[in-house]
């Protein structure tokens, strides 16, 4: 894909909504496109964090080693969601696996060229640091959420609680 | 003495206090704590039971105790009521152990309906959560019989697990049905579920919402509700087009014990549905 292509597909990740021509084709400069099958891993816990993905179709489940419970799948990850955010954040290591359960097409961006990029270009590094604060704060709530355990209160329809 | 005036009001009691015998037809166990009764229902001067989306009865297992359940059959076909209903206290599992042929009381059907004729026209997006799928079900027969009258179809629904899902085959016609869409999301999944896990709210991501043309229908545990509703109106669906269907302790079913005071409310009378101005003020506030 020409980088003008590959610009104009990105512009059209939710992610990147409204980014301007500007630091999109900062951003398009760091990107690539990639594929994983159904079935693979696109990373494992432990490893260094050196992309993240802006998945375009497919879905992706974020896995936990739970010890002798073995693995425990604790969230999935669709098309138009951002994959990581380790890459980010010291010591820079993945904090779960991620596994393909389709097909996965994602845009893939190189987390060296884009810290470099938000170091050399202030307005560039605010503008994603802004946008994947919205991501963190999202998932924090969806996992605070999950926490509450909502459905395994004992409380049956219309208040009938006895 | 007498007092005359007790004997006068017992029998000018509202005949909606006085349940009417049912017939149980049959029992289906939807989880292993959930189950659905089938209910031949009472028939009123030779009147079938007429119900809307939306309603519920207080149905009564005789020597145990009554109990407030949505209504979740198909409003069309009122010579068959179900009720899908959560085990979890002495009424409940009382009800779970009726056979075929076994006699229960009904009262009702009691409370506000779901909005269906000002969804006419526009896309309908349902969300539910755990149970909260039962007293849906009769909007989404009612949409889907009337299908060309409405826009797109959205059915969100969560559950705990893969375990606890409700309705499974229906969910499954219901995904084929024209220009219908169900996506569902459980809280945790194991390497056998290849559907999404995470919360419903999560869900919205993966639909490009007409919001100007959508109406939402919202019910499940009040703080999924609260954070489905906000999600809705971050996504720029106004307050007036979501509804809801609250949840109280109901004891009377019209409005005169008070049990299910909510505010200024009561569920059994003004609600259970309720439309999102009506009661946002209320969501998640303690002591309410």
């Amino acid at each position: 894909m020409k980088p003008q292509d590959l610009t104009e597909s990105l512009h059209e990740h939710p992610f990147l909504n409204n980014m301007n021509e500007e630091l999109l084709k900062t951003l398009t400069s760091c990107a690539s496109n990639v594929v994983f099958n159904e079935g693979t891993y696109l990373f494992h816990e432990g490893e260094d964090a050196k992309t993240f993905y802006l998945l375009r179709s497919g879905r992706v489940v974020l896995e936990v080693r739970g010890g002798e419970r073995g693995q425990i799948r604790i969230q999935t990850v669709g098309a138009g969601e951002v994959l990581g955010w380790s890459w980010l954040i010291s010591p820079y290591k993945w904090h779960f696996d991620a596994f393909a359960l389709e097909q996965v097409h994602a845009f893939a961006i190189d987390a060296s060229c884009l810290v470099s990029k938000c170091e050399t270009d202030c307005h560039f590094g605010y503008e994603m640091l802004r946008r994947f604060s919205e991501v963190l704060e999202r998932r924090l709530e969806a996992t605070r959420l999950q926490l509450l355990d909502v459905y395994g209160s004992a409380v049956g329809e219309r208040g009938e609680n006895y | 003495m007498i007092d005359t005036n007790i004997a006068v009001k017992r029998t000018e009691a509202p005949i909606s206090m006085l349940p009417a015998l049912a017939t149980v037809r049959r029992v289906i166990w939807e989880t292993d704590d959930t189950y659905t009764l089938l209910i031949d229902p009472p028939r009123a001067n030779g009147r079938s039971f007429a119900f809307s989306a939306g309603q519920f009865n207080m149905v009564y297992a005789f020597g145990t105790g009554e109990s407030a359940i949505s209504i979740s059959s198909d409003p069309s076909r009122p010579n068959m009521l179900a009720h899908t209903i959560h085990r979890v206290g002495t009424v409940t599992s009382a009800l779970s152990r009726l056979r075929r042929g076994d006699t229960i009381g009904l009262r009702g059907p009691f409370g506000t309906a779901w909005p269906i004729e000002e969804a006419v026209g526009k896309d309908v997006c349902i969300a539910a959560g755990g149970i909260g799928l039962a007293p849906l079900r009769p909007v989404i027969y009612t949409l889907l019989r009337r299908r060309e009258e409405f826009g797109r179809i959205m059915i969100l629904y969560g559950a705990r697990s893969p375990l606890d899902l409700l309705y499974r085959v229906e969910l499954e016609e219901w995904s084929k049905a024209a220009n219908a869409e169900v996506i569902i999301t459980v809280d945790r999944g194991d390497s056998s579920w290849k559907g999404h896990i995470g919360v419903v709210t999560g869900l919205f991501s993966y639909l490009k919402m007409d919001t100007p043309a959508t109406l939402a229908m919202v019910c499940g545990p009040e703080v999924m509700m609260k954070y489905t509703c906000e999600e809705l109106e971050r996504r720029g669906l106004a307050a007036e087009r979501i509804y809801l269907s609250m949840e109280r302790n109901m004891k009377c079913g019209v409005g005169l014990c008070g049990h299910c005071q909510f505010g200024p409310k009561f569920i059994c009378k003004d609600g259970p549905v309720f439309s999102l101005p009506q009661i946002k003020h209320l969501l998640d506030r303690k002591e309410i």
